[in-house]
């Protein structure tokens, strides 16, 4: 099996180990550098689990100072940094290298300030997710974007990835709902980029760095947007005799401009597996489920509904069935939450992330078929349909090398199909060292030496996390 | 003498950038020329993108539109209304409050991230751009972003060139993500309130499950010079909704409901309510055909009427907000106040004055954006190096 390359160590690095490991202690606080080889056993890999490789060390800072000093002197000695949240990237974002030092953020986990009035949370990197929504929900708000991982992976792990998750079809991913950033760069210089106005002086540097994967500093601190909750929210689910009919019915949901929170896709692999994991009742004698999300009062609820309805009457919907409960309403999306880790239940597997436009789901579902079965595969698409971002499941047996050799140039042959589509490698998982070598199928030579050079001017040395995004061959020399 | 370029390829673009690195003469970009501020020196010649025009594609069931840099917003807007369709951000029309002429073009649109009401929630002009086409200052040809939703493949380039005022490189081509036009609109007005206790009024309606989509506060200096005077006698605190006819009216009566503490409540039609949202966009009572100095001065939303408050006491002002009370259009009587004001919104928790019109002299003697913090700025002067190394491009942005 071909493997995913890393840059090689530099000798120069790991033959100070020791006393890097040393310089590092006197810079953080007791008990914030990890350093032993078996307690560095759960910071080789991250949810890419096919890849893995012990860092030199890693570095658990608590406040933006001592983020500071360790990039600082790590810039000082040319030591690669590799920037980690809750390591729950699927695209090697995470991965360090032999050596590397990973800085973690899983200290810094205060939120700092709710401000209400401006709608606004001001909070650290490490802060999960959904702890941001949870602790400002009974006062009637939420935080948007909402990735599966959303109970585990941290604010600044977002920021890097640009994450996004099944309601951004209505209120947008990451950088849509990110205001500002404290960040460190390389030299350990601290900056602050954006904040309560919405508009900041000079280039648009915050949006720069959303998603990107932790290759031009690290950010400690996020103000994020505050939304007021939605009077009500209500799945409902959709049965289809075919995917491409599911397909079809969620183009012309957006053609009629309508747009719902959330449109999911779920094929017959996918329901199989999510129904015996979460029970959420949904229809078994059908090929391809929609989730389809409305919110707002009963009456606007009814209305769109009625539509949604309707169009997907046109498409030979057999299947209508709305959540009777709150409960089952939480189930469903449990369901469907759960996709990644009911699937990891019975078998391996990789996630492609391809986005494509929505007029091509149906012919890119098809391609993507015919991939798969043409390399010996199985595959259960389970996605955010209502923006073309694809999720197909390849699964395979990781304990046979073939097997996963099958895997990856399968996921390689969709992501391309994606790419000549009209879409991109990758809609809300990053490129991490997974889909760094499609970037050519993507990108023009002069492309991607134009954002090189814009890496370049955050990090002229090339060691925040320097294995990723781009291709091992055709960097700029260092 | 100045020449104007206006290529009609990118192929020809790169050549004409490739030629001035050359020759070391300075290019301006320039898209419709309604949205220049100040171009400071005149020893340069013009790069503009006037014959670069044309819809390249637009799917309206896929809500993405491709066009050429130089084509003109109108031609765009009259393509959309056919298919019931809208740029999510309102661009702004600063023609009449600048007295620039010319055709406003959707390249200009995006080079300089302008955006009107719907901002606050909807996101700028650099959220709705979804992909880009470019000469850099090398001449090289370079795409960034694509056509799709979601895309974080690499770098976000497409977000540094949105508001990046010709500064960085030539923009070619822009896709961007559109939004149905709501069905019908309707706007709640609040009466008579002061400048703090509207900002409280529409924090509260903020806060409330009603989407409004759409929240300023038009003092009573201004009020009556919008909706041809069919506002109220006295300030008016204005609140959109949009949408379907029948959400707009429940969701209408719940929000008159929780405003009636705040002062008198009554309501606008849709019809009203469209004019009345464009003329805040387009700075409507500050388009006096003078050359008094003019702010847009971006705050958190609750430290406009705090900036206010604090310029009153010590120079001739009129202002009044939109996006919650976070943009303040803020005219001045006399000098443009630069040290002062930006004095203010630094105390206040940081933001962005940007001086948009003054008489020639004051606009040669006052920095035009807000003056960023060192660190960052040499960092911005970085970034411009690595698009345009030989800085052919004069496009100012601060820090530059």
């Amino acid at each position: 099996m071909e493997q995913i390359g890393f840059l090689p160590p530099k000798p120069a690095v790991l033959s100070r180990r020791r006393e890097i490991v040393g310089d590092l202690k006197d810079l953080l606080p007791e008990g914030c550098l990890v350093h032993e080889p078996r307690s560095l056993v759960p910071f080789e890999t991250d949810a890419f689990v096919s890849y893995r490789r012990a860092p030199l060390a890693v570095a658990l800072p608590e406040t933006t100072a001592q983020v500071a000093a360790v990039l600082k002197y790590c810039h000082r000695y040319g030591i690669p940094v590799v920037p980690r949240g809750a390591g729950t990237s699927l695209s090697g974002g995470a991965i360090p290298q032999e050596d590397a030092v990973v800085l973690g953020l899983s200290k810094m986990t205060r939120i700092l300030e709710v401000d209400y009035a401006n709608r606004t949370a001001t909070v650290q990197a490490g802060v999960t997710n959904l702890s941001i929504s949870d602790a400002v929900s009974a006062d009637g708000y939420f935080y948007a974007p909402d990735p599966s991982s959303q109970l585990a992976c941290t604010i600044g792990g977002n920021i890097a990835m640009n994450s996004g998750g099944a309601h951004c079809l209505k209120y947008g991913v990451t950088t849509n709902n990110l205001l500002g950033v404290k960040m460190v760069l390389v030299d350990g210089t601290v900056i602050e980029l954006g904040g309560k106005a919405l508009d900041a002086p000079g280039l648009d540097l915050l949006g720069l760095v959303c998603g990107s994967e932790g290759q031009l500093g690290v950010v400690t601190e996020a103000t994020v947007r505050l939304i007021a909750k939605p009077e009500g929210a209500r799945p409902v689910l959709f049965g289809f005799d075919s995917s491409e009919e599911a397909g079809a019915c969620v183009a012309d949901i957006i053609g009629a401009g309508i747009i719902p929170v959330a449109i999911e896709f779920m094929d017959k692999p996918a329901i199989e597996i999510c129904e015996a994991f979460a029970q959420a009742g949904y229809p078994m004698d059908v090929e391809a489920l929609l989730i389809v999300e409305v919110e707002g009062s009963e009456a606007e609820m009814d209305g769109m509904l009625q539509s949604i309805v309707e169009i997907a009457g046109r498409h030979g919907v057999k299947v209508v069935k709305e959540s009777q409960s709150a409960t089952q309403a939480a189930l469903i999306w449990r369901g469907r939450k759960s996709a990644f880790g009911a699937t990891g239940r019975i078998a391996d597997y990789i996630c492609m992330d391809g986005t494509v436009p929505l007029s091509q789901l149906s012919n890119v579902l098809r391609g993507t078929a015919e991939i798969v079965a043409r390399h010996g595969l199985r595959v259960a698409n389970v996605f955010h349909a209502g923006d073309g971002n694809m999720h197909p499941l390849i699964l395979f047996n990781a304990n046979d090398p073939e097997d996963a050799a099958r895997a990856e140039a399968a996921g390689n042959d969709i992501l391309k199909l994606c790419v000549d589509a009209g879409g991109c490698l990758t809609g809300e998982h990053g490129v991490g060292i997974e889909k760094r070598e499609l970037m050519r199928h993507q990108y023009t030579d002069a492309d991607l030496a134009q954002q090189m050079a814009v890496r370049a001017a955050f990090d002229p040395q090339w060691i925040l996390n320097p294995s990723k995004v781009f291709p091992l061959e055709g960097r700029p020399a260092v | 003498m100045t020449i104007i370029h206006d290529p009609l390829s990118e192929e020809a673009a790169s050549r004409i950038v490739r030629a001035a690195v050359a020759a070391a003469t300075p290019l301006e970009i320039r898209g419709g020329g309604t949205r220049t501020l100040w171009s400071g020196s005149t020893n340069r010649d013009i790069l503009s993108s006037a014959a670069l025009s044309g819809i390249v594609a637009y799917n309206p069931a896929e809500m993405t539109m491709t066009a050429k840099a130089g084509t003109p917003l109108g031609d765009i807007s009259a393509a959309l209304a056919e298919r019931r369709q809208m740029l999510a951000f309102e661009p702004l029309d600063l023609r009449p409050a600048l007295g620039t002429s010319g055709i406003p073009t959707i390249g200009g649109v995006f080079a300089t991230n302008a955006s009107g009401p719907r901002r606050y929630v909807a996101g700028a002009a650099r959220d709705s751009l979804l992909g880009v086409r470019f000469v850099n200052g090398s001449g090289e040809i370079v795409k960034a972003g694509g056509r799709v939703m979601k895309n974080v493949t690499g770098l976000d380039l497409t977000k540094l060139l949105a508001g990046s005022r010709g500064a960085l490189a030539f923009l070619t081509e822009v896709t961007f993500r559109l939004l149905p036009v709501p069905e019908t609109s309707a706007t709640i007005v609040v009466s008579g309130l002061n400048d703090a206790e509207a900002a409280a009024a529409m924090a509260t309606a903020m806060s409330m499950s009603v989407e409004v989509s759409g929240a300023a506060h038009l003092p009573e200096s201004v009020c009556g010079r919008f909706a041809g005077g069919r506002l109220p006698a006295g300030a008016a605190t204005v609140l959109r909704l949009e949408g379907l006819a029948g959400s707009v009216s429940v969701r209408s009566e719940k929000l008159q409901a929780a405003m009636a503490r705040f002062g008198a409540v009554s309501s606008l039609d849709v019809e009203a309510t469209v004019q009345l949202w464009r003329e805040i966009r387009d700075v409507h009572p500050y388009a006096d055909g003078t050359a008094r100095p003019l702010w847009r001065v971006s705050v958190a939303p609750t430290a406009g009427h705090q900036l206010v408050a604090a310029l009153r006491l010590e120079a001739g002002i009129d202002a009044y907000y939109d996006w919650q009370g976070g943009l303040v259009w803020l005219r001045m009587e006399a000098d443009p106040e630069a040290d002062l004001l930006r004095r203010y919104v630094k105390a206040l928790g940081g933001g962005h004055a940007t001086l948009m019109r003054a008489s020639a002299e004051a606009m040669a003697a006052t920095p035009v954006l807000q003056p960023q913090a060192e660190a960052v700025a040499a960092l911005s002067a970085r970034i411009k190096d690595k698009f345009d190394p030989a800085g052919v491009f004069v496009g100012a942005f601060a820090g530059a």
